[in-house]
C-alpha cells in the first residue's frame, strides 16, 4: 500500500512538531526517517498511524483519503520503542491479540488463531516462547515478539518508532539485518523512525532526513550519502569538518577566511582527509596532531591547521595510521580528497 | 534480584551507625505501641470483660443488628459508585489531556481536605427544611436528611477521593502506550479496558476499594450531622457505638466498637498485601 503524505502540520502548544510536510512512499518499500531528536520524526509516524491527529493536511492511503479514519481502521502494524508488550498475557496471547479483538464475524476460530500464532512465532524464530511473560524475555526478544504481534493481523503497512532503541549494540544490529530479511520476505510498506545513520543507511531501501519538522532531503541511501542537498544532511551522515572560504578541489589549495567568498563553507568528511608526511601538491596544508584516539578499528586524528583557529578530524584506518606512525604534536600534512561547497547562509 | 543485592551494599555503606538505628527503631515501637496496638488491646479487653456470651448478647440486641444493616447497606451502594467513579476519573485524567484537568485533580482532593461535619453540613443545608430544596422536597414526600438517603450520600462525598487517588499516579507511571497498542491492533475502546488497563491496574483498584469501604463503615462526622441519630432508623455502627457509650453501656459500646476494629485489623491485611501487587506491577514496567 502507498502512503502519501500531503502538507501536515502540528504544533504542540507553540513548538512546530511539522511544518508542511509532503511526502510520499510507494508500495513495499521500507523507509527510514531520519533525524536528530525533536526532529518531528516520531510524530509524522503517530500521524501516520492515527494515533495523532494533524492540525492540517492530508494522509492517503493508496490514493484513498484516511485523514479522519480511526487508527482500528487503518489496519497498520504499529512497533513501540518500549515494545509496549501486554505484560499480564503470555507472548502467545499477545501475538494473538488483534486477531481475538475481531467482532465474532471477521474472527477466526480458536485453531485458526493457534496456527497462525505459531507461524508469526516461527517467524520471529521465538516458537519455544508462546507461554512465557514478556518479563521473562530479553530486550531483542521483546522486541520480535511486538513485531510479531504487529504482523498477526496483517496490516497493509507497518510502522516502527525506534524499535532497536532500546537495545545494546550487538543485538541491535542483528536486529536490523533480520528486519531487512524479514522485509524482503514479506514486502509491506514499511516506515521506520531512527535517529541513527548507520541503521538508516544498512536497513533503508529510501532515506528521509528531517529536522525541526521539516524534510531536508529524501532518497535512496546512495543519494543522501553521496549528495547531501545541503549542510545539514551532509553533517547528519557522518563526521564533517567545515572550513570558511571555498575549499577548492586539488589543485587550488585553501584559502580560508580570505574574504575571496564570504558566504561559502567548503565540508570534508573525516574519512576523506588524507594524512601524509610530505606536501603531495596545494591542496596539502601543514597540520599539527594534537590529539590522538582509538576507536576500535578506526583511529580519530585531531588536527590544528596552521593559520587557522579551528581543528580538523580526521578518520584513518589502523593499518594506515600504523605505517604512519603517526605521534601527538607532530606536524603532518592533511590533503581533503573530497569537498563539498555549499554557499548559503545555512547554519548548523 | 540483582538489583537487592546491589541495594544492600550501597545500604551498608551509606547507612547510619547500629545504635543509631536501634534507638530510631525502639522509639517508633514504643510510639506504636503507646498510641495504637494499646487502644487496640482496650477495645477488646473491655468487650469481652464480661465472657463471651454478653458479648454475643450485645451484637444481637436488634438496635445493634439495625445498625449494622443500615452501615452495610450504606457501605454497598457507596463502594461500587466511588469505584465508578474513581475508575472513570483516573482513565480521564491519566491518559487524556483536557482543560479543567489540575482542576479536576484538586476538587478529587477535596474531602480530604474538609471537616467531615461540613461535609455533612453541605448536605443538611441542601435537602434540609431551611435548605434549597428542602421545602420541595417535603411537598413531594421525599426524605433524605436524617434518613438512609442522606446518609449515604454523605458517606459518598467523604469516601469518593479513595480510588481515584490510589489510580492516579498508577496509571500515569504506566502510561498509554499499551493501550495505544490495543487500539491500533484494532480492539474498541471497551475490549482495550477490560483486557489490557483492568488487569494492569487490578491491585490498584482493590487497595483503593479496601481503603474507601473502611472509611464508609466508620465514617462518624458527616454522618452523624445527616442521621438524626435515630435509633434502629439511621444509626450506623459508628454512630451505635457512641450511643452505647454515652448511656454507660460499656460492654455493649466496646463489642460493637470491636467489629470496627475487626475490620480495620482486615482491611490492614488485604491492604498491605495489595500495597505489594502493586509495588510488583510499578516494577514490571
Amino acid at each position: 500500500m502507498s502512503i502519501k503524505i500531503e502538507n501536515i502540520s502540528k504544533q504542540f502548544g507553540t513548538f512546530t512538531a511539522l511544518g508542511n510536510v509532503t511526502l510520499s512512499i510507494p508500495s513495499g518499500e521500507l523507509v527510514a526517517l531520519l533525524g536528530p531528536s525533536g526532529s518531528g520524526k516520531t510524530t509524522l509516524l503517530r500521524i501516520i498511524a492515527g494515533l495523532e491527529t494533524p492540525d492540517s493536511g492530508k494522509i492517503l492511503f493508496n490514493g484513498e483519503d484516511t485523514t479522519c479514519s480511526h487508527v482500528r481502521e487503518r489496519s497498520v502494524g504499529f512497533v513501540f520503542q518500549h515494545y509496549a508488550l501486554f505484560k499480564h498475557m503470555t507472548v502467545f496471547d499477545n501475538v494473538a491479540f488483534g486477531l481475538s479483538v475481531r467482532p465474532k464475524s471477521t474472527r477466526p476460530s480458536k485453531a485458526e488463531i493457534r496456527d497462525k500464532v505459531n507461524d508469526l512465532l516461527r517467524l520471529v524464530q521465538l516458537e519455544s516462547m508462546g507461554n512465557r511473560y514478556p518479563a521473562q524475555l530479553s530486550g531483542g526478544q521483546r522486541q520480535r515478539i511486538a513485531l510479531a504481534r504487529a504482523l498477526a493481523v496483517e496490516p497493509q503497512v507497518l510502522l516502527l518508532d525506534e524499535p532497536f532503541g532500546a537495545l545494546d549494540a550487538q543485538v541491535r544490529a542483528e536486529l536490523r539485518r533480520w528486519l531487512r530479511k524479514l522485509h524482503d520476505e514479506i514486502h509491506v510498506t514499511s516506515v521506520f523512525v531512527t535517529h541513527d545513520q548507520e541503521e538508516a543507511l544498512e536497513v533503508a531501501d529510501r532515506i528521509v532526513v528531517m529536522n525541526k519538522g521539516k524534510i531536508e532531503q529524501a532518497g535512496t541511501p546512495d543519494q543522501v550519502y553521496e549528495h547531501p542537498a545541503n549542510p545539514f544532511v551532509l553533517n547528519f551522515l557522518g563526521n564533517v569538518n567545515l572550513f570558511h572560504g571555498r575549499l577548492s578541489q586539488p589543485g587550488s589549495g585553501l584559502h580560508a577566511a580570505d574574504g575571496a567568498d564570504d558566504n561559502a563553507v567548503s565540508y570534508v568528511r573525516s574519512h576523506d582527509i588524507e594524512i601524509d608526511r610530505n606536501q603531495q601538491d596545494a591542496t596539502s596544508l601543514r597540520a599539527e596532531i594534537t590529539y590522538i584516539q582509538k576507536l576500535g578499528p578506526a583511529v580519530r586524528v585531531t588536527l590544528a591547521i596552521d593559520g587557522n583557529t579551528g581543528y580538523v578530524e580526521a578518520e584513518l584506518t589502523r593499518d594506515v595510521f600504523q605505517n604512519l606512525g603517526l605521534k601527538q604534536g607532530e606536524s603532518v600534512f592533511v590533503r581533503p580528497r573530497q569537498v563539498r561547497v555549499f554557499v548559503e547562509d545555512y547554519q548548523i | 534480584m540483582q538489583n537487592n543485592s546491589n541495594a544492600t551494599i550501597t545500604d551498608r555503606a551509606q547507612t547510619e551507625p547500629a545504635f543509631v538505628r536501634r534507638a530510631l527503631v525502639t522509639i517508633a515501637l514504643i510510639f506504636l505501641a503507646l498510641f495504637l496496638l494499646l487502644p487496640l488491646a482496650a477495645v477488646f479487653s473491655q468487650a469481652f470483660e464480661k465472657g463471651l456470651v454478653v458479648y454475643l448478647e450485645a451484637l444481637k440486641e436488634p438496635d445493634t443488628l439495625s445498625s449494622i444493616k443500615l452501615t452495610l447497606i450504606t457501605a454497598a451502594v457507596t463502594v461500587p459508585l466511588n469505584l465508578f467513579f474513581g475508575v472513570t476519573a483516573a482513565w480521564a485524567i491519566a491518559k487524556f489531556t483536557f482543560p479543567g484537568k489540575n482542576l479536576l485533580i484538586t476538587l478529587i482532593d477535596l474531602p480530604f481536605s474538609v471537616s467531615p461535619v461540613i461535609s455533612g453540613l453541605i448536605y443538611v443545608l441542601i435537602f434540609g427544611l431551611q435548605g434549597w430544596i428542602g421545602p420541595w422536597l417535603q411537598d413531594h414526600d421525599i426524605r433524605i436528611v436524617f434518613a438512609v438517603p442522606g446518609i449515604i450520600l454523605a458517606t459518598i462525598f467523604v469516601t469518593f477521593p479513595f480510588v481515584a487517588r490510589e489510580l492516579i499516579p498508577l496509571m500515569e507511571a504506566q502510561g498509554k502506550e499499551e493501550e495505544e497498542a490495543a487500539l491500533v491492533l484494532g480492539a474498541t475502546g471497551l475490549q482495550t479496558f477490560f483486557r489490557v488497563t483492568l488487569p494492569n491496574i487490578k491491585w490498584g483498584i482493590i487497595y483503593g476499594v479496601i481503603l474507601c469501604n473502611a472509611r464508609a463503615m466508620g465514617e462518624f462526622g458527616a454522618v452523624s450531622v445527616v442521621s438524626g441519630h435515630i435509633r434502629g432508623m439511621t444509626n450506623t455502627v459508628p454512630l451505635h457505638v457512641e450511643i452505647l457509650y454515652n448511656e454507660y453501656n460499656y460492654t455493649a459500646a466496646f463489642a460493637v466498637a470491636s467489629l470496627l476494629a475487626f475490620l480495620a485489623l482486615i482491611t490492614l491485611m488485604i491492604k498491605t498485601f495489595a500495597e505489594w501487587k502493586v509495588r510488583q506491577q510499578l516494577e514490571n514496567n
